[in-house]
């Protein structure tokens, strides 16, 4: 990755202001100043340079080496069998369902968030009364802890519960299933749930975008004679194009690593045959549950590749654009 | 909300009064959804499981306390708030300390490298603790970490580092040069300057990154999960998980430990949202 990225931008450094001394002087202080600006320059960074290091990219450094062990956790991995645990995984049909699983909650999210996203924000963007009281609460389940949501759930969803009696109360009585344990349904209940919980996250980043539309903008299309409605669609989508681009990849992202919800809400049998596990769950299992540790940490090698890969296409084809932008790419 | 009649252009200085009664409707919509189920949680935690599974989607009658109460004085709640509240604050003063002091040297000293630097930390957007979780029990297994504070506490900062440095650097830079001079001036050194002015200035940006790495912290649960095995040591998250896979049986009982789990993480966002939306503006907008 380059520093593309378009939350970030090139910061404005600042020498110090050379002193006027004499010349004969100026080259020892000078050495002086520079050295002092090292020390400061290195002892501020080090710490976080350290911990960073440390506990984000060593670990997965060692993940590629244990991925490549028969190794049951005990000693020092000594089994070692090339990429045998890669074969395996993708021979595994539970690792595939996981695979489409992710896949699922990947565009689901993005399909589904985004247009509910959009529309919120643009109506909580809008002047009313008590508009603070609602946004307040649009962000209520965002944050949920995973666990929380995942739990209370859990509890509306189970067979004849909350969920079931209110739909039955609807009219809608034909249509309840058993949403955590019909294998062909509870992965889209998972993904109910997520978008449940994350929608309020895209809501936020769009509702953050939308402030940052000079109002000259909309008060220009206003004078131009566009109705609120074509003010959203040629002035707000367009200039919105940015954040979304950043909200689809955050969610993409997140999809791929989903864990929390799935591992709380759904049930370790349906999980275990694959019907709602994901590529996280599947590791968490098969690594640290069932001491398959080389295994384990070649599934995370898995998970991580596609999660890098899909970044770094995303940036390349779709952020590189929002660099050059001149609504984001501009320096504070 | 499609086609609407256009007021003269004079009217529309502050637009968008005229479809007041619509935007209450769809904002209420939407905020039922939002919200309901939590509201469900937190009342039914006034039922008995009996009342829950005669009428899952019924009110309280009669209104009982007895599972709030249950809840506060006799299971584990106050030492998993405890144990939740410690490794929230360690890790939110550990990522402001790291990351104020990382993003100060990458936003106002010129050196070789600094961009360099920068990429290096903004790569670890794309290392998701999710993944990395395996290897990092290793490692803290081999440290003799597991079953500490430490062991939460330290990589959440890790991983929390990446994102705090990004949304704090634009701040930081933005504060004008003049400043800094006249600090020098003033005979303060570079790092006086930080100490005396960036910090007070910055403030917002330094709330919202705090913010984020508490409400992060405080709802974590894979790592907790992984490396806290002792039950003494559990995190409120571990601790909803555990009571609702215990006493299975007891609903009421769930719902009223899963309302005051959440209680905590409401309260405090509802005291900081602007923060956080502010500081996400100032990330959107770089």
């Amino acid at each position: 990755m380059t520093s593309t990225n378009p939350i970030l931008s090139p910061a404005g450094g600042a020498d110090a202001p050379s002193a006027g001394l004499r010349p004969s002087r100026r080259s020892s202080v000078r050495a002086a100043q520079t050295r002092r600006k090292w020390y400061e320059i290195v002892g501020l960074t080090l710490p976080a340079v350290i911990v960073y290091v440390m506990f984000v990219l060593v670990p997965m450094g060692f993940a590629v080496y244990y991925s490549l062990f028969r190794w049951r956790g005990i000693g020092p991995p000594t089994d070692y069998v090339g990429f045998d645990n890669y074969v395996l995984a993708f021979q595994d049909p539970i690792f595939l369902d996981a695979l489409r699983n992710n896949a699922i909650i990947v565009v689901g999210s993005l399909v589904v968030q985004g247009p509910i996203a959009l529309a919120v924000a643009l109506l909580l963007n809008r002047r009313f009364r008590g508009r603070a009281v609602f946004r307040l609460i649009v962000f209520v389940p965002y944050v949920l802890a995973e666990v929380t949501a995942g739990i209370m759930w859990k509890l509306l969803l189970t067979d004849n519960g909350t969920v079931d009696a209110l739909m039955r109360s609807l009219g809608l009585g034909s249509l309840v299933r058993a949403w955590l344990a019909d294998l062909d349904i509870v992965i889209w209940t998972m993904l109910f749930v997520l978008t449940w919980k994350y929608v309020g996250f895209a809501i936020i980043l769009l509702l953050a975008g939308l402030s940052n539309v000079p109002p000259e903008l909309t008060e220009a299309a206003a004078i131009d004679g566009a109705s609120w409605w074509q003010t959203q669609r040629h002035v707000m989508l367009p200039l919105l194009g940015p954040t979304i681009r950043i909200w689809m990849f955050l969610s993409m992202i997140g999809s791929l690593q989903a864990f929390e919800v799935i591992w709380v809400t759904s049930v370790p049998a349906v999980r275990s045959l694959g019907a709602s596990a994901t590529m996280a769950t599947y590791m968490v299992d098969n690594g640290f549950f069932a001491r398959l540790w080389g295994y384990g940490n070649a599934v995370a090698v898995i998970l991580f590749v596609i999660s890098f890969v899909a970044a770094l296409l995303f940036q390349r084809f779709l952020l590189r654009r929002d660099i050059d932008g001149a609504v984001t790419g501009r320096v504070n | 909300m499609a086609a609407e009649s256009v007021p003269p252009p004079a009217v529309t200085r502050r637009p968008l009064a005229w479809s007041t009664p619509l935007t209450y409707a769809l904002a209420l919509a939407v905020a039922a959804v939002s919200i309901a189920p939590v509201i469900y949680v937190i009342v039914g935690g006034f039922r008995t499981t009996p009342q829950i599974i005669a009428d899952p989607a019924g009110l309280p009658d009669p209104w009982v306390w007895d599972n709030y109460v249950r809840v506060l004085t006799q299971s584990d709640f106050w030492k998993q708030a405890f144990n939740s509240a410690v490794i929230a604050l360690g890790t939110t003063a550990g990522v402001v300390v790291l990351g104020v002091c990382a993003a100060f040297v990458l936003a106002r000293y010129t050196f070789r490298g600094r961009e360099g630097l920068y990429t290096f930390f903004t790569l670890g957007l794309l290392f998701p603790s999710g993944a990395a979780i395996l290897p990092l029990y290793l490692m803290l297994r081999d440290l003799t970490l597991i079953n500490s504070y430490y062991a939460v506490i330290l990589p959440q900062i890790a991983f929390s580092l990446p994102l705090t440095i990004v949304i704090l650097r634009p701040f930081l830079s933005a504060v004008p040069r003049e400043l800094e001079d006249a600090a020098a001036i003033d005979g303060a050194g570079r790092l006086g300057f930080l100490w005396r002015i960036m910090l007070p200035l910055s403030r917002p940006a330094l709330v919202t990154v705090g913010v984020l790495a508490f409400v992060a912290s405080w709802n974590a649960f894979l790592l907790p999960l992984l490396v806290l095995g002792d039950a003494d040591l559990h995190t409120l998250p571990l601790g909803v998980q555990n009571f609702s896979s215990q006493y299975t049986s007891d609903t009421a009982g769930i719902l009223a430990f899963t309302s005051l789990a959440m209680l905590p993480a409401l309260l405090f966002f509802t005291f900081a949202e602007k923060q956080i939306v502010g500081g996400l503006q100032g990330a959107v907008k770089g």
